[in-house]
């Protein structure tokens, strides 16, 4: 293993030693607190354009799987940690971790103090970075990372999506009704779970169109996960207000920031992200609390333009597709989580019920989802 | 949803004296609900028998009774203080079961209180293994296959089914007691033999066994909106087989998959909603078979635990605290993380450090014992250790063991290999020497089932990790439960090796709030002559330091404890406590000081170090530490006062010691200098038994300029001890107390009155001399401890410990004022004076403290009583007279005095005329009396019938084979001489063994008879602390 360091654009760098590829790499530098997972997380399309901290000291106990893939590929750009570890002999292991980044040419940094990384990000916010040899000069990398664009503003959604529409079939009995994607990045997971539940799902392209949706003869919409700031796809925000009314929307993360946006609602920079697989969610309309997985870096504000939800009930208001709710607040910090349109039958949620890596608790999302299709439930 | 308003008096149960299994992880629960619940607004009664716990400072409850945990007890409490609601998830296994016994009897009923934090079915479905598998598989969960049987053949039909090996669990017994891992026929006859007796239900389960597959364990809350966080999952790196409580862990589980993980964690959800505990803490405990991820859950504990209090210390997550709220009505989401102050408790904490906790065992107290771990628990605590990773933590946590000796390893591979694979208390020392050694890493995991990502970290420390050679620096970070997602307002700290930031200045966390600061050492990990009583003192000293207006720094490793609640103090470490690690956290915090007097004789070790190292000791200097401890120079000390002091000489080699033996006269003990508890002491008669013991202990093996103390044995000497103050120029006498127990016995295990009863008023005039004498010429500032011995009318000075004692805590709750705090006034600089203490603290009261001995853990040993202190724990009686003081405190440590049926006596010549006036009143009590020949003999001639039974080495059917077959309720044996005196120790330890009082002095068997008496026209009286200090006051 060579030396190497992470530099922050603001000049902030943390020694390290390079693993996985052993290149280096720019990119949004976030972190997760989920203290498992690592092989989903990296697999997750949402992580486009980022570099991955992890807070757990060890990262790759177990090795790697097939089963932990929640994509085709790695989409970080690159992997901090404090400890990687291979892995390989554990029981379901397919192979090590490391030896896995190597070969998936994944550039990694370990033998970071990931604690001290974290703090700052905490209290500077999310910034560009990225991973560099020791032979690269600070000067050299900081003009590499300028070079990088923010993430304010970034269309990832088109570099993770589909090229063409690609049709997947239940893996079960249950529901059996034909959802329309619009797949901004969709997370392995969260197909399964539609699947498992009797749902076939046709993947489309983002760049799809409301005409051709509208065409397709599909029970409802699903809104992905995806990558990268929703203010910059209005042109998919269009596609989405083409729709409601239409037939059920349903969607997770990107998805419901983008119904969001199409009823009207901003979005904005959170500071530094919720990623991680330990944040309450509450229900505002059952008032129980979920542990929620969580990976996301934008948020929504409310209708009156407020980034929190001070109250304990959901906040009602009018649009042009009839009455709208905000339905979740996160209560770590107070911003909105889920948004319903009861009249036009959508609903969505900013945290991920798939889970993948996290929490089954909110995993009924999808039963309740198909089952509102079928009109079982008002 | 805002807290009940409903109820307004709550009734918590502690938990009792320390025994194996249970211990100051349930002073630390109850300490923290009695805060929040007060803060809340409620009133509190609080009951627990054991007076050495932060809890039963009169403090923290509106009435706090050190009384008995029985039920007849506690029922008269209720009907005096008439609670609302009882809260009994706090107290462990004994609290639970007093609150079921209670239910049952129909008490709760009949004063209309509340069960709260459980409720009796829950702890039902929990807690009796039927019905536990069917509420299991009800739910959809798979626990292993088992039966139940109440009958020998019943086991034996299951043995058929499930053959070897085989897991049993007694129903409703602590800490595993009573069952085991039967590997062969004979041992499942045996351990199933004890587990159906030790089983209050006389209910044993009987478990296919999952050895060898992972153990986990889960910590989950609920509240009564039916919301539910896992607070910690904890990997035990044994694998099944060993009890959770002897098994070194990890915190948070390292080798699970997510879905693996999530799986736990959705069936550890299901477990406590179908147990139905509504609000609280439980801890779940599952077995994962890591080849086909098979999970089984193999118990549940439906209220706080040992391994609370460890998931509270290792997140930050304060789960007691939390419980006692959700009792009370609040939900997760109502009640605010502590640490980061913004966020509510409803989340799950997530860790960026790891944390490893070792058990700590005492087999060498007591040699034969069986000292291999299986499902019964038999360490006596725990030490912690947070690190920057697994490795960091690991090294930490072995500094944090305290180990009196380092393990010595068979030479042979095989021998050591043996050690590696059948779990005992050296095993991780074992395995890392196989490393050492070559073996490989493979052959290791296939022969222990230790999974290969532990044992290839063990392998790295093995072969010479160590981060302080790899130029990484010591920094203090902070526990936030957020892994830094949150600013945190947190005081507790861990050190961990880092690289230093690019512009090289080290990332601490811990920072000084501008005052002094002051660091007070603890007692590390739990055992033998080093517990609960020391943190007490600890927990008083913060309290004193921060009343001074100066940053109280609480550094200790032990996570059961109150002292390592960051509540307690200004700033709190987590750290070893050895030379260095205390060294960096005095140096980091430029303290002002450090207190060494509290911790007993950890930090003791370590104050000469810190001395060296320009760190200064607050209160009694080093120096006087040391004359009091030195022979050499503490009989000179003596001479000088005028005072006397048995004889005494020292020797460096075994030839020595039995020449000085003959200045010294026999009987008398013999030795190693600076010892805990009096390891290995012992009284030996003549020479032939000196030179025995001086061989066995290997005298000269361990020489090298240590000393072998011998001192005159003063048989049948009335023994005293005495808590004093000083400041440097005046002494005040705190108590005084006199032991109820025969001579010989360590003081930690006697059982002691407070004020003296049988002592006249000239000689406790001299001992109060003596003793200021004393802590005047040693310079005492703070805390004195001397030990007395009356001889034939004369007073001798055995010891004088210018520290803490293990007493400090009875005596603080006998005379209502809290002397560790006073001491540590005295040594921040205050006098006698100032503390405007009063004469006679006591009024009219007296107090009994009674030992606990964990002799029915040790199956094999020769658990015989002796100068080497083998107690746990303690509990306290309290009454307006000596008689009914000792029944209590003998009713609270289970060995209730009986109202009828026989008794035995066997007493020393000297005591036979009064063993004549006992027998008489205990004939008219109307007991049998049978005696060894004679003692039966003075008897008879008094006109009372006694049957003449063999002493044990007349031979069979003997003494202790009665006591064995519970045809013996009473014992009175006052032995002395050497072969009288061994008789009189296997005598008291079947007794203790079998619930049975056993009194070693005639005065106690006095008490004893008019006690019983007395019982007989009234149950005694429940006095609550604060009345008695009240009374007192007046």
């Amino acid at each position: 293993m060579s030396t190497g360091y992470l530099l922050l654009e603001d000049g902030t760098s943390f020694e390290g030693n390079l693993c996985g590829s052993e290149q280096g790499s720019i990119g949004e530098v976030v972190f997760t607190t989920a203290m498992s997972g690592y092989q989903e997380s990296v697999t997750d399309p949402s992580f486009a354009g980022q570099i991955l901290a992890f807070t757990v000291p060890h990262v790759g106990n177990y090795g790697v799987s097939a089963a932990a893939m929640e994509s085709s590929r790695v989409h970080v750009r690159g992997v901090v940690m404090r400890r990687a570890m291979n892995g390989e002999d554990a029981s379901s292991a397919e192979g090590g971790w490391i030896d896995w980044l190597r070969d998936c040419a994944v550039p990694a940094i370990e033998g970071v103090e990931t604690r001290s990384l974290v703090k700052h990000i905490r209290n500077k916010g999310a910034m560009r970075g990225g991973i560099f040899s020791s032979e690269t000069t600070q000067d050299d990398a900081l003009a590499e990372i300028g070079r990088e664009e923010t993430m304010s503003g970034r269309d990832l959604a088109s570099t993770v999506t589909q090229t063409e529409m690609v049709e997947l079939g239940p893996l079960g009995p249950g529901t059996p009704v034909r959802l329309a994607v619009i797949d901004t990045g969709i997370k392995d997971s969260i197909v399964t779970k539609l699947r498992e539940r009797g749902a076939t799902l046709e993947l489309h392209p983002c760049s799809v169109t409301a005409d051709e949706l509208r065409a397709r003869e599909v029970d409802a919409y699903f809104l992905a996960n995806g990558p990268g700031d929703p203010a910059a796809l209005d042109s998919i925000v269009e596609t989405i207000r083409g729709l409601i009314g239409h037939r059920p929307i349903y969607g997770i993360c990107l998805g419901h920031q983008l119904l969001c946006r199409a009823v009207g609602l901003e979005t904005w920079k959170l500071p530094f992200g919720h990623r991680g697989a330990n944040h309450p969610v509450k229900d505002l309309v059952t008032g129980r609390v979920e542990i929620t997985s969580q990976n996301h870096g934008f948020a929504v504000r409310g209708p009156g333009g407020s980034d929190t939800v001070d109250v304990d009930q959901p906040v009602g208001w009018d649009t042009d597709f009839g009455r709208a709710e905000l339905t979740h607040v996160n209560l770590y910090d107070r911003t909105v989580e889920g948004l319903s349109l009861p009249d036009a039958r959508c609903a969505t949620v900013q945290y991920h019920p798939e889970a993948g890596p996290g929490p089954h608790d909110a995993e009924y999302v999808f039963d309740r989802f198909l089952a509102e299709i079928n009109g079982e439930v008002a | 949803m805002p807290r009940r308003d409903d109820i307004s008096r709550i009734m918590i149960l502690g938990s009792g004296p320390i025994v194996i299994g249970q211990a100051a992880e349930f002073d630390y629960s109850g300490t923290q609900a009695c805060k929040v619940l007060r803060e809340e607004g409620y009133e509190i009664v609080l009951v627990n028998s054991n007076p050495a716990t932060i809890m039963t400072d009169p403090d923290f409850a509106d009435a706090t009774y050190i009384e008995p945990l029985l039920p007849e007890t506690v029922a008269r409490i209720i009907e005096k203080e008439r609670p609302d609601a009882i809260l009994p998830t706090l107290g462990g296994q004994t609290a639970l079961n007093l609150a079921k016994a209670l239910h049952e009897d129909g008490t709760l009923e009949r004063y209309g209180v509340e069960l709260i934090g459980a409720n009796y079915d829950a702890i039902h479905r929990a807690e009796d293994r039927d019905l536990f598998r069917q509420t299991m598989e009800g739910a959809g969960l798979r626990v292993p296959r088992s039966h139940i049987a109440t009958t020998m053949d019943e086991a034996r039909d299951a043995m058929d089914d499930l053959g070897l090996p085989i897991i049993i669990r007694p129903a409703f017994t602590l800490g595993g007691r009573g069952g085991g891992v039967a590997h062969t026929k004979e041992d499942f006859e045996r351990i199933v033999r004890g587990g159906i007796e030790a089983s209050p239900i006389n209910q044993v389960l009987l478990d296919e066994s999952v050895i060898g597959w992972g153990e986990f364990e889960m910590e989950v809350m609920r509240d009564h909106a039916d919301n539910v966080v896992i607070v910690c999952s904890i990997e035990n790196i044994d694998p099944m087989g060993v009890h959770t409580g002897d098994s070194v862990c990890v915190a948070p589980q390292q080798t699970l998959t997510d879905p693996l993980y999530q799986k736990l964690r959705d069936q550890s959800i299901a477990v406590i909603r179908a147990v139905g505990v509504e609000t609280g803490g439980s801890n779940v405990q599952f077995g994962v078979n890591p080849e086909t991820e098979e999970i089984v859950v193999i118990e549940m504990n439906p209220r706080v635990s040992r391994s609370s209090a460890l998931a509270s210390k290792a997140t930050g997550f304060p789960i007691a605290k939390i419980a006692a709220r959700l009792a009370v009505g609040y939900t997760l989401q109502e009640i605010p993380n502590d640490i980061t102050l913004r966020t509510p408790a409803s989340f799950e904490p997530v860790l960026d450090y790891v944390v490893v906790k070792w058990p700590r065992f005492a087999f060498e107290k007591f040699p034969g014992a069986d000292d291999t771990l299986t499902t019964h628990m038999k360490s006596v605590g725990e030490a912690m250790a947070l690190g920057g990773d697994f490795k960091q933590a690991f090294l930490k946590a072995l500094r944090s063991r305290e180990l009196d000796s380092v393990p010595i390893l068979p030479e042979g591979l095989d021998d050591l290999m043996q050690l590696v694979v059948v779990p005992g208390p050296d095993r991780f020392d074992a395995l890392l020497e196989a490393v050492r050694r070559g073996v490989a890493e493979e052959d290791i995991c296939t022969r222990t089932g230790i999974e290969p990502w532990f044992v290839r970290e063990l392998a790295e420390i093995a072969r010479g990790y160590d981060p302080e050679a790899e130029g990484l620096v010591r920094t203090f970070r902070s526990v936030d439960t957020c892994a830094a997602e949150f600013e945190a307002k947190t005081p507790y700290f861990y050190s961990s090796w880092e690289r230093p930031a690019a512009d090289g200045v080290t990332q601490h966390e811990a920072e000084g709030s501008g005052r002094e600061a002051v660091v007070i050492l603890g007692s590390g990990p739990n055992r033998i002559g080093q517990g609960i009583e020391f943190d007490y003192c600890c927990v008083h000293a913060a309290q004193a330091v921060k009343d001074a207006g100066v940053d109280a720094v609480m550094l200790n490793c032990n996570p059961e404890t109150v002292s390592t609640d960051y509540d307690t103090s200004t700033r709190l470490y987590f750290e070893p406590l050895t030379l260095e690690d205390v060294a960096a956290v005095c140096k980091h915090e430029n303290a002002r000081g450090v207190i060494v007097q509290f911790g007993g004789q950890t930090p003791l070790r370590l104050a000469e170090g810190l001395q060296n190292l320009g760190i200064p000791i607050l209160g009694t200097s080093i120096d006087s530490i040391d004359l009091a401890e030195d022979r050499g120079r503490f009989g000179p000390l003596l001479d000088k006062l005028g005072y006397q002091a048995p004889a005494y000489a020292t020797a460096t080699n075994a030839a020595e010691a039995l020449v000085a033996a003959k200045e010294v006269g026999y009987p008398l003990l013999v030795r190693p200098s600076y010892v805990l508890g009096g390891r290995a002491m012992e009284i030996v008669y003549d020479d032939e038994a000196l030179a025995s013991y001086l061989e066995r202990t290997g005298a000269d093996a361990h020489g090298g300029g240590k000393e072998i103390f011998l001192d005159r044995f003063l048989e049948d000497a009335v023994e005293i001890d005495v808590d004093a103050l000083c400041d440097g120029n005046h002494v005040w006498i705190a108590g005084i107390m006199q032991h109820v127990e025969e001579a010989g016995i360590h003081s930690g295990d006697s059982a002691c009155v407070l004020p003296p009863h049988s002592l006249s008023g000239a000689m406790l005039d001299q001992v109060r001399q003596q003793a200021t004498g004393l802590a005047l010429e040693l310079g005492v500032v703070g805390l004195l401890n001397v030990q007395f011995a009356v001889f034939k009318g004369e007073l001798y000075v055995i010891e004088a410990n210018p520290r803490a004692s293990r007493t400090v805590p009875f005596v603080s709750k006998a005379i209502g004022l809290p002397l560790a705090r006073l001491a540590c006034r005295l040594m921040l600089g205050e006098t006698i004076e100032q503390l405007d203490l009063p004469e006679d603290p006591l009024g009219g009261f007296v107090c009994v403290k009674e030992a606990v001995m964990p002799f029915d853990r040790f199956a094999g040993s020769d658990a015989l009583l002796g100068p080497e202190m083998r107690s746990t724990g303690e509990v306290m009686g309290i009454a307006r007279d000596f008689p009914t003081a000792f029944a209590k405190a003998q009713a609270a440590a289970g060995a209730e005095l009986p109202d009828g049926g026989t008794v035995f006596l066997s007493v020393t010549e000297g005591d036979k005329v009064l063993a004549g006036a006992l027998a008489s009143q205990l004939h008219d009590l109307g007991f049998r009396i049978i005696a060894t020949r004679g003692t039966a003999e003075a008897v008879a001639r008094m006109g009372i019938p006694a049957q003449p039974i063999n002493k044990i080495p007349e031979g069979s059917p003997h003494i202790v084979d009665l006591i064995q077959a519970g045809e013996v309720r009473l014992i009175v044996n006052t032995p002395t001489g050497s072969g009288a005196r061994t008789d009189g120790w296997e005598i008291r330890s079947a007794a203790v063994a079998s619930g049975i009082p056993c009194i070693t002095t005639m005065a106690g068997g006095l008490a004893a008879a008019r006690a019983i008496a007395a019982a007989r026209s009234a149950a005694p009286e429940v006095i609550a602390l604060q009345e008695m200090h009240a009374e007192a006051a007046r």
